[in-house]
């Protein structure tokens, strides 16, 4: 069985270790702006969304690519060949969630790749808003989820909220 | 590593913008943020300079660990000599803004001069503009924020700007980051307006790198376990946030109240954590939506609420039924216990303005505390006031009060001098709650007799954040201390002050510490930064930069006598609870500390002490 | 079964594997009409020009003995004609290959304007790997290079040129940069971009004729222009657009316009013959007519969506988005649906020409329906999200209408809040293969 980042925004604080975590075992250092995972900051509605790849069952970015530069593991992770991509950026467009990204330092493209099994992001939440789970869930069944727990965040019934005492 | 080694330089008088490498020896003697930037503050102005005057600089400082994944690590400081105290001031702040000025390749920026006419500053990586500010003067923190993210059309942005309260000089007006994080205390906001600096801009794209990363991220994490495992950082803060404290204190026999006549507020419970976290019985709804933790912290303790839409202070003002900063215990104090005032609603909306306007609630609910007894005592009234029945327990009032401050109107003009001019003014100085003419925070030093020693010697005029022995007097952290007594107390604030002016340099939070000691933080500094950092170390830089500030307010003119507490602390007792019947035993633990500290007698560091210091 | 594919582009092979993937028995025929040891991709050429990868980089799949291992039969020749009673096809040298079911994916070809010296030696279409091999006896670091076009496919090739080190003219009839791609804002942002980066741009231009010789040591040719001026020229690159490759089909049978006609099964006017890709009129989503969308992500669903339907798995097509991106020596361009916009639609535009930044959105009621935009790259596929999804933005229309910049937090927003019209994976709908 695959096992997929399960993210509840109800839980997210909006700390930003996810990030930091990604873009540190990316890169090396500390650089939000680097990172795979970013957390949406909606303050007016007191909601914290991380959001990141869904690892889609049959990825837009993958049958989009002219050059077979993604593959998929056999976690089903959908990852980016460095040494076969060109840097035509077909597939941020053509990924409709916006989560491959073009890095005009290497002029490859960059993309959660689920740190080839231990996610950093997931081991760096400290409220448990991103997991790593068994999962047989498709993108969709995941975004599905992952939006129903959204929802009801906005009542601000979520994991986190504080509860009354007597 | 740690730090970028990078300076920037803005002189507002002559419109010029200069990069310039940090002085790593510093760095290496001062860490970063208040330590750091006072020894730049230092070297570089007149310590009896006009706080409010062109030749005063403010300094926004990060710190080697702020923007790295260390747990709370994105804090930053502003140091300057404050318009509240003339002291040397640093207020420290969370939100997203010291982490992205960071990314952006800095450490510091010193900002000198006065700009002929209304400016704001953009640092969009290393590239940094001082900008016209006309269209946004005038306009509040959240305005302000809109309107530049707009106008740079980012909204990844993050921005700390004055409100109108910093425009008209307030002295204890702020510096508010990611709309309501504050740099709060001191008056920092009114060294900026007077600077004509609307606000402060900044987007950052690069990383920060430190010195062992793998050594880094497995002392950061063992050190995050530390905070989650910890009762106070692990599930206290994260679900009530510091507001945990209004019942504790209040039993303690320690919440100031009603100006600091009483010790004890008996609706405390109605403006507590739990009446925050509690549906309204108006909607159903509680007033607390969630928490938020600022960049990197992994304890939360941020509260984001909504005010009922029903209530008084917000009707027809739909631009407040959103959700935004909530009551932290000080404020919820301040405005609350201080003032009488138990409508958790009205208290959250003041709060609300507190933030969007720049005001230090704390300062403006203990200024109208002492206006509120002026008014009882009948030397002020309300043709002063203008109208205002300026009683106790007033909500009405609070809110008109915090309606007029913000923009120096009618008598918010002279709510906004803070309480020590304004009891000046009418005859009766022992009435302001302050040391150093800033006023104390939530917590009576009859029934905590270690915070009266903290508050009196705070360089920064009073403050719990220079020594929080409440933590040791009443949760027991790092050991528990009698807080009727004063025994030992010196020792105890010694320690405290030494070691929070160490962890202030960092980057890191002090709320760290419910959880943290330096054996715990000194491996996380010593991973990222350059050079070989023991507890040991920490703690004395954290001693050098407790005595360099001291230095500062010598020359500043400040001797043993402003280390002292208000008449009333020291010679009414406490009315009702466990410290009944005491005041404050400051004449005992002075001297001590003094010897302590390695300072003659008038409070003076002897040179033996600077030397041992490398001061 | 008898599956032939003819045409290698990524349509034919994403059509071939997705008919293997169903059918694990059949025999399946892939034709490349040019000779190559295997199948490439265009979209990988300007990399190959300028030296970043190999010729094996432009492959389209890139592991060992792909086709051999699929079971798929790879072999190179030209289609004279298609005998579509009979079931076969009949390849120039006199082979006829028999078919049950036939994919027309014979892409497109580059467009010689009609103009003297268009045919001389140094002249050349920028479009297969011959070209490109072509193109790298010419285009040496200071050579002088005469562009003529500023397309799409032009602006890919400038990249290149510009990255050897080629002295490059640009020469584009229409008043602006990829007129066809974007606005006249975006256009005259790649204009002044190029000019910045010491390329010498003339829109509103044309070529009046190339001839040999010239006044400069390093040119052989000289390119005569409709301003009055002359430019010598080493290379001269023709890039001024593409037809479908359909000549082959005069009395077929197969119907065609521009491209291939199809009906939502992406069959064509001729029994189990369909067609896929640059030589297909397919269904633009954003018009719902026909039309040919000329891009690589078009036609790999193209051919996986003829493929299904050639096995007998019924799947309508729905529509295409016509989007693209863009690398204009570093400023990274993209546009996506009805990026003119609407009739009665509203627009959202964020400008920076200092920095070289532009957004533009195009609503419909509060849908986005088209989108343009210059120098920003992050998650710039949620662009492509919310047009193709269809997401109605409420509120988040008119934050958008103030500021377009927002459009991420937008896109998080909605797309959170209505999940059962989120995207979901490109197909969800293909069969599981039978055993056996």
């Amino acid at each position: 069985m695959h096992k997929a980042l399960v993210i509840d925004p109800g839980k997210c604080t909006g700390c930003k270790q996810c990030e930091m975590a990604c873009s540190y075992v990316k890169t090396g250092e500390f650089n939000v702006s680097k990172s795979r995972i970013r957390v949406f900051d909606f303050h007016t509605e007191a909601r914290f969304v991380p959001y990141t790849c869904t690892q889609c069952a049959e990825a837009w970015c993958q049958q989009a690519c002219p050059v077979n530069a993604i593959t998929t593991n056999a976690d089903g992770v959908k990852v980016v060949n460095d040494n076969l991509c060109v840097g035509c950026k077909v597939c941020t467009i053509a990924c409709p969630f916006g989560t491959v990204n073009y890095n005009a330092e290497t002029k490859k493209v960059i993309k959660c790749d689920l740190c080839l099994g231990s996610p950093a992001c997931a081991e760096a939440c400290p409220t448990s808003a991103i997991t790593f789970q068994d999962s047989e869930q498709a993108g969709f069944d995941k975004m599905k989820l992952w939006a129903t727990q959204a929802a009801h965040a906005a009542t601000h019934e979520g994991p986190n909220a504080p509860v009354a005492k007597g | 590593m740690g730090w970028n080694g990078k300076i920037l330089r803005v002189n507002l008088t002559e419109g010029t913008v200069k990069s310039e490498p940090l002085n790593m020896d510093w760095a290496q003697k001062y860490l970063g943020l208040r330590g750091l930037a006072s020894k730049y503050l230092i070297e570089e102005i007149d310590p009896k300079v006009d706080a409010l005057g062109p030749d005063n600089k403010l300094i926004f400082a990060t710190g080697p660990l702020t923007g790295t994944a260390a747990s709370t690590g994105g804090r930053y400081s502003v140091v300057t000599k404050g318009a509240l105290t003339n002291a040397i001031a640093c207020s420290n702040s969370g939100g997203y803004f010291g982490a992205e000025f960071k990314f952006a390749g800095w450490d510091m920026m010193i900002v000198e001069g006065k700009a002929p006419k209304p400016v704001y500053i953009s640092i969009i990586d290393d590239k940094c503009e001082i900008r016209d500010a006309a269209d946004i003067w005038g306009k509040s923190v959240w305005d302000t924020d809109e309107w530049i993210k707009k106008r740079h059309q980012d909204p990844m942005m993050h921005i700390a700007a004055i409100g109108v309260a910093g425009e008209n000089q307030v002295l204890y007006s702020c510096i508010v980051n990611d709309l309501h994080r504050a740099a709060g205390r001191s008056g920092v906001g009114a060294v900026m307006g007077s600077k004509n600096l609307k606000a402060v801009a900044v987007r950052g794209t690069g990383g920060v790198k430190v010195k062992d990363g793998m050594r880094f991220m497995k002392a950061t994490r063992e050190a995050k376990k530390v905070l989650q495992e910890n009762a106070v950082t692990g599930a206290g803060l994260p679900a009530y946030g510091t507001q945990v404290l209004m019942n504790v204190i209040n039993e303690a026999g320690a919440m100031p109240t009603r100006n600091s006549r009483d010790v004890q507020f008996e609706n405390a419970h109605d403006i507590s954590a739990e009446a925050m976290a509690t549906p309204r019985k108006t909607d159903g709804k509680p007033n607390l939506l969630t928490n938020q933790a600022c960049f990197g912290c992994t304890i939360a303790c941020g509260r984001i609420s909504k005010i009922d839409e029903t209530h008084f202070t917000i009707q027809n003002k739909p631009q407040y039924m959103h959700a935004s900063g909530g009551l932290e215990y000080e404020a919820a104090w301040a405005l609350g216990s201080n003032t009488g005032v138990d409508d958790l609603e009205a208290l959250t909306y003041v709060n609300f303005i507190c933030n969007e306007q720049g005001l230090d609630p704390i300062s403006f609910g203990a200024t109208v505390s002492a206006a509120m007894e002026l008014y009882e005592l009948g030397l002020i009234n309300q043709e002063t006031t203008g109208g205002i029945d300026l009683k106790f327990g007033s909500a009405e009032a609070l809110v008109k009060c915090v309606e007029l401050t913000g923009k120096a109107e009618g008598f918010g003009k002279e709510l906004g001098l803070g309480s020590l001019r304004l009891c000046t003014k009418y005859g009766r100085p022992e009435l302001s709650m302050s040391v150093k003419g800033q006023e104390f925070p939530a917590y009576d030093s009859r029934g905590i007799q270690g915070m009266g020693l903290t508050y009196a010697t705070s360089n920064r005029g009073a403050c719990h954040l220079r020594s929080y022995t409440v933590s040791s007097e009443i949760l027991g952290i790092p050991e528990k201390t009698d807080p009727l007594t004063t025994d030992g107390k010196p020792a105890l604030v010694k320690a405290f002050q030494d070691a929070t002016a160490a962890v202030d340099s960092t980057g890191l939070c002090i709320f760290t510490t419910f959880g943290w000691t330096l054996n715990d933080i000194a491996p996380q500094v010593d991973a990222a930064c350059t050079g070989e950092w023991s507890p040991e170390r920490l703690l004395e830089t954290g001693e050098r930069i407790w005595n360099m500030e001291r230095v500062f307010n010598n020359k500043a003119g400040f001797t043993a006598k402003d280390d002292s507490l208000p008449a009333r602390l020291v010679s009414e007792p406490a009315k009702t609870g466990p410290a009944q019947g005491l005041v404050n035993g400051l004449a005992k633990m002075l001297p001590e500390y003094y010897a302590l500290r390695g300072w003659t007698n008038d409070g003076v560091p002897t040179n033996e002490t600077l030397s041992r210091l490398e001061l | 079964m008898d599956y032939v594919v003819l045409g290698a582009g990524p349509a034919g092979v994403t059509a071939a594997e997705t008919l293997r993937s169903i059918d694990k028995t059949a025999r399946i025929t892939i034709i490349n009409g040019e000779k190559e040891p295997q199948p490439y991709s265009r979209m990988a050429i300007p990399y190959y020009i300028y030296g970043k990868i190999e010729e094996g980089g432009t492959y389209l799949r890139q592991t060992e003995d792909h086709y051999g291992k699929m079971g798929i039969e790879y072999r190179v020749g030209r289609c004279g004609g298609i005998d579509s009673k009979g079931h076969k096809v009949h390849l120039s040298g006199g082979e006829s290959i028999p078919y049950d079911k036939l994919l027309i994916a014979t892409g497109a070809s580059p467009i010689i304007p009609p103009m003297p010296g268009a045919n001389l030696p140094g002249v050349h279409t920028c479009w297969t790997l011959n070209d490109a091999r072509e193109i790298l006896k010419h285009a040496d670091k200071g050579s002088p290079v005469v562009l003529v076009g500023a397309g799409f496919i032009g602006c890919i090739i400038l990249e290149a040129l510009y990255l050897k080190g080629c002295k490059i003219t640009i020469v584009e009839f229409a008043p602006r940069m990829v007129a066809r791609m974007m606005d006249e804002t975006a256009g005259g942002m790649l204009g002044r971009w190029c000019q910045k980066k010491g390329v010498d741009v003339r829109v509103s231009t044309k070529v009046e004729g190339i001839r040999e010789g010239s006044d400069s040591p390093d040119a052989k040719l000289t390119v005569d222009l409709s301003d009055g001026t002359s430019v010598p020229a080493a290379l001269v690159v023709l890039a001024v657009g593409v037809r479908s490759n359909i000549n082959f089909l005069v009395g077929s049978g197969v119907e065609t316009n521009v491209g291939i006609k199809v009906n939502e099964y992406l069959e064509t006017t001729a029994p189990d013959i369909y067609a896929a890709g640059d030589c297909c009129e397919g269904i633009d989503l954003s018009t719902g007519k026909p039309d040919m969308l000329a891009i690589q992500p078009v036609a790999v669903e193209h051919g996986r969506i003829a493929a299904q339907n050639m096995a007998g798995h019924p799947t309508p097509h729905e529509g295409s988005l016509n989007m693209n991106v863009l690398d204009t020596m570093g400023l990274i361009s993209s546009s996506f649906g009805l990026w003119q916009g609407a009739p009665l639609g509203k627009t959202a535009k964020l400008i920076d020409e200092d920095n070289f930044k532009y957004l533009k959105l195009e609503f419909e009621g509060d849908k986005l329906i088209g989108a343009q935009c210059v120098g920003m790259t992050d998650h710039v596929g949620m662009l492509r999200g919310l047009i193709q999804t269809g997401f109605h933005l409420g509120e988040w229309r008119d934050k958008l209408l103030e500021a377009p910049e927002r459009l991420r937090e937008a896109y998080v927003a909605v797309s959170q809040a209505r999940p059962n019209y989120g995207p979901v994976a490109p197909h969800t709908n293909t069969p599981v293969a039978k055993a056996g």
